[in-house]
């Protein structure tokens, strides 16, 4: 369980989330996110192509995540759900917050 | 390091148990960091012999990393010496998962749905609404403090 983070040659800040995203360790995820943001990061991508399973808590770290990268005047995009994860967003129609798309090079190229 | 959780499996035939085929029990403490293994352990053990499609082993991991937050965090306010015990009934045709606590219990009931427009900005307050969707049934006891989840198997 982590994240690791890698910069893609067009800028944009790639956050891969391996394992779960709880509330054992969103925490880790928003401080990252805010390190990123304050060096000037304003493009970011959190892929999910690696992921079990996402609480309600972790949900509530990329909605606070998305509104600190909104306030700093940049974007968020989200790839890499699979159906399952997915639901999660439908049901509580955080999917009309986000920016989603299937994989993480569509995300890139939709910057 | 020693785990700090306290599992015990119990599986015994369904005459013997009017139909309850295996008994999973976890005890662990009020502790975050503990909630991961915890619910890989309930759900391996509630999983392993039984057929299960791939979202319902989802939603039981889900369901339960939900539970044991409300748990450890509202519940036992993250009172490291207060536990939340897990019991895990499996029979053919559903799983039925306990989850208790030692804090004074809430309101299901007051519990608002978290999906009106000025509420999808808060980083909270879907837990008991994701529950409620991922689950057949969801049962409280009377105090409040312990919630009863029951999965179909399809």
């Amino acid at each position: 369980m982590g994240f690791s983070q890698t910069k893609d040659p067009s800028g944009v800040t790639v956050v891969q989330v391996d394992g779960q995203l709880i509330v054992g360790n969103r925490h880790e995820l928003k401080d990252l996110i805010q390190a990123a943001v304050e060096r000037g990061e304003r493009r970011m991508l959190i892929d999910f192509s690696r992921t079990g399973y996402i609480d309600s808590s972790g949900l509530g770290a990329l909605v606070s995540i998305s509104k600190r990268i909104r306030e700093a005047g940049g974007e968020l995009r989200l790839s890499g759900l699979n159906d399952d994860l997915r639901s999660l967003f439908e049901l509580t129609k955080l999917d009309t917050l986000f920016a989603i798309t299937e994989t993480p090079e569509q995300a890139l190229t939709s910057f | 390091m020693t785990s700090p959780l306290r599992l015990c499996v119990r599986r015994t035939s369904a005459s013997e148990a009017q139909g309850s085929a295996t008994l999973v029990t976890l005890r662990l403490p009020s502790d975050v960091n503990c909630i991961e293994e915890a619910v890989e352990l309930v759900a391996r053990h509630c999983l392993a012999g039984h057929e299960a499609t791939s979202t319902t082993r989802f939603r039981l991991r889900v369901v339960l990393s939900e539970a044991l937050t409300n748990a450890i965090v509202r519940g036992n306010g993250e009172d490291r010496t207060k536990w939340v015990d897990v019991r895990a009934e499996l029979v053919p045709e559903s799983i039925r998962v306990s989850v208790t606590d030692e804090g004074p219990g809430f309101d299901p009931g007051a519990v608002p749905e978290p999906l009106r427009p000025e509420q999808l900005d808060e980083a909270t307050g879907r837990g008991l609404y994701l529950i409620r969707k991922l689950v057949d049934t969801v049962q409280f006891n009377e105090r409040g403090n312990s919630i009863c989840m029951i999965l179909r198997r399809p």
